[in-house]
């Protein structure tokens, strides 16, 4: 009876369990207290992340597979979950004070952030693919939920439609990749499957291939790289301005993090076959994004060519799967969340009394108006464009040092070149701030929690320069753990039925 | 000799009715049921796929990630015919000619 489920035999997921109780609760609370439950809901949200991040913290970590080799609770999984603890928080920040603003007070809301992300926090940990295609439907489920949410709105309802049909596609292909990897190897769990793929020749292991790239490219929507980015653009624009802050800031690391974990693990032996299928993304992302990117009219729009974008630098730290090019992918996603987080809560104070305004054009004038905003958007957008000393710099800098090192030059230029186009739309923005003739300022009173997180991102982004290398240890020990290599595992020894 | 149905056939129909279900979604220009419904189908070609290794493999776990998958694929159809009620409601159509208010 040595695997009985004791709770201190659980302690790693006390995290996650945490959290699904959270939900269950909250939606207890809400049904009976109703839509006017939707403010404390918001502040419990807070008040739960900050207990989670205690328990993540306390979390006993090791390689050792969980629960039969479904889950792992490792320094990569708690790294990353830190920062979409984080990123959560901050979501709920900015949508409160927008819910009520514009009058659509509902008390799913909150649920329905954390729902996602405790899906999210389990793609993070899957060990076995069918934890993994689980984990991501429970986020992915709710997302098509937040995404149709404000449902008065056309626009929300086709945002809602587009992402659901194109999401229940890519979770078909990575279904269809993971049936012809079952198929051709007889295993589900990560490790065997590593060990049987180095393994394998011949037909099988054209087979297995084809499996993976079938994954791949369903994974390729998640995290919206090009060509699979369609779905980006329309979905940022139409679901309700909190919802695209959140969209921006956490579903793509959680889905970058597992399919890390994926090639790491039991790709790792197909690593000619994948390389190659990263690059071309990572290439097709920077380049699409930058000139897609300079004919966009609606600033949410542009924030999802922006995000598509950054995917594509973020992916080239993942071409070499060493450890410092991991490492320069998760400093540059997070200096780039910072910046997104402050450049979204700008956004959100774009409004006049519940009416919002999303085109750059919105922006004319609000050097006069809004004189203190539009520094802030200034120097967030200087940062994004990586100009220095700001914090943006330092993100694109150690990416392209990396892809120097590994004497992948082209790689290197694309980006620089790409880097440079980008640049005019982000300072396209500061212009029409700055020299456009204004218009009528926009509602006072932007909250406390907007002007926060206003303040933290532009503080970091000016400040950043003074201890350049301040989140470089965080992930450098989250890409080192990744690429360790786990002790021999007896996962086979567990039987689930004594 | 009895015609035997082996693995290799089984492969084909999934593949075959996955291929469909992808098509289904992109060339139809109709109606969004019909998407759902392709999607649907692209699922149960999975289910197929699964089972099929299942019993060549002579391993369980293959019919279980089915169960799960069939699972999910409710949870799925009910948010989305969910989420074109919703455009129903603020449309007052559901052909897919008529999802086009995003662009750009």
């Amino acid at each position: 009876m040595n695997n009985m489920l004791t709770l201190t035999a659980l302690q790693p997921l006390w995290a996650e369990l945490f959290m699904a109780m959270m939900v269950m609760g909250f939606l207890i609370f809400g049904v009976f207290k109703g839509d006017q439950s939707t403010r404390l809901l918001t502040f419990l949200g807070i008040l739960g992340l900050f207990f989670v991040s205690v328990l993540l913290m306390n979390a006993p970590l090791g390689k050792e597979p969980l629960l039969g080799g479904m889950l792992v609770q490792d320094v990569f999984g708690r790294n990353v979950k830190l920062i979409l603890v984080v990123a959560l928080a901050v979501s709920y920040m900015l949508s409160l004070k927008y819910l009520y603003d514009t009058g659509f007070v509902k008390f799913e809301f909150p649920i329905l952030i954390l729902l996602a992300g405790l899906g999210m926090f389990l793609m993070v940990s899957a060990h076995h693919l069918l934890s993994f295609y689980m984990a991501l439907e429970l986020q992915s489920l709710s997302l098509y939920i937040l995404a149709a949410f404000h449902r008065n709105s056309a626009k929300s309802a086709e945002a809602g439609i587009k992402y659901f049909i194109l999401g229940a596609l890519s979770s078909g292909l990575i279904l269809f990749g993971i049936s012809l990897l079952y198929g051709f190897t007889g295993v589900l769990d990560y490790t065997q499957l590593g060990q049987i793929i180095a393994e394998l020749e011949g037909i099988e292991k054209t087979g297995v291939v084809f499996g993976m790239m079938f994954l791949m490219a369903g994974l390729a929507f998640k995290i919206s790289a090009v060509p699979f980015h369609m779905w980006t653009p329309d979905v940022y624009e139409g679901a309700s301005l909190p919802v695209t802050a959140f969209f921006a800031l956490a579903p793509k690391l959680a889905a970058l993090a597992l399919l890390l974990r994926l090639l790491v693990g039991p790709f790792e032996a197909l690593v000619t076959d994948w390389q190659m299928v990263i690059m071309f993304l990572s290439v097709m992302s920077m380049v699409w994004a930058a000139f897609a990117g300079l004919v966009q009219k609606n600033l949410k729009r542009l924030m999802a060519y922006s995000s598509i974008g950054n995917m594509g630098y973020a992916l080239l730290g993942v071409v070499m799967l060493t450890t410092e090019g991991v490492t320069a992918t998760f400093f540059y996603l997070m200096l780039y969340l910072i910046m997104v987080a402050g450049v979204f809560a700008v956004m959100l104070c774009m409004q006049r009394d519940g009416v919002v305004f999303k085109q750059i054009e919105d922006l004319a004038g609000l050097s006069k108006n809004h004189p203190k905003l539009a520094y802030a958007m200034a120097l967030l957008m200087f940062s994004m464009s990586g100009i220095p000393p700001l914090s943006g710099f330092f993100g694109k800098m150690i990416v392209f040092q990396e892809v120097v090192a590994q004497e992948m030059y082209v790689l290197a230029l694309v980006g620089v070149l790409t880097s440079v186009v980008a640049a005019y739309y982000y300072l396209r923005i500061i212009k029409v701030m700055f020299f456009d003739a204004p218009d009528m300022p926009y509602s006072k009173g932007f909250g406390v929690f907007r002007n926060g997180v206003i303040i933290v991102s532009v503080l970091f982004a000016v400040f950043y320069v003074l201890r350049p290398d301040a989140l470089l240890p965080f992930a450098r020990t989250t890409a080192t753990d990744l690429l360790t290599p786990p002790a021999i595992i007896q996962t086979h020894d567990i039987q689930l039925d004594n | 000799m009895p015609f035997e149905v082996g693995i290799l056939h089984y492969l084909t129909l999934s593949s075959l009715l996955f291929t469909i279900g992808v098509f289904g979604i992109f060339l139809n220009r109709k109606n969004v049921i019909i998407i759902l419904m392709s999607i649907e189908l692209m699922l149960l070609a999975v289910n197929i796929n699964f089972v099929a290794f299942s019993a060549y493999l002579q391993d369980i776990s293959g019919q279980i990630f089915t169960m799960f998958i069939l699972t999910v694929a409710a949870a799925e159809a009910a948010i989305g015919l969910a989420i074109l009620v919703i455009f129903f409601r603020s449309k007052g159509t559901i052909t897919v000619e008529d999802i086009s208010t995003l662009k750009g």
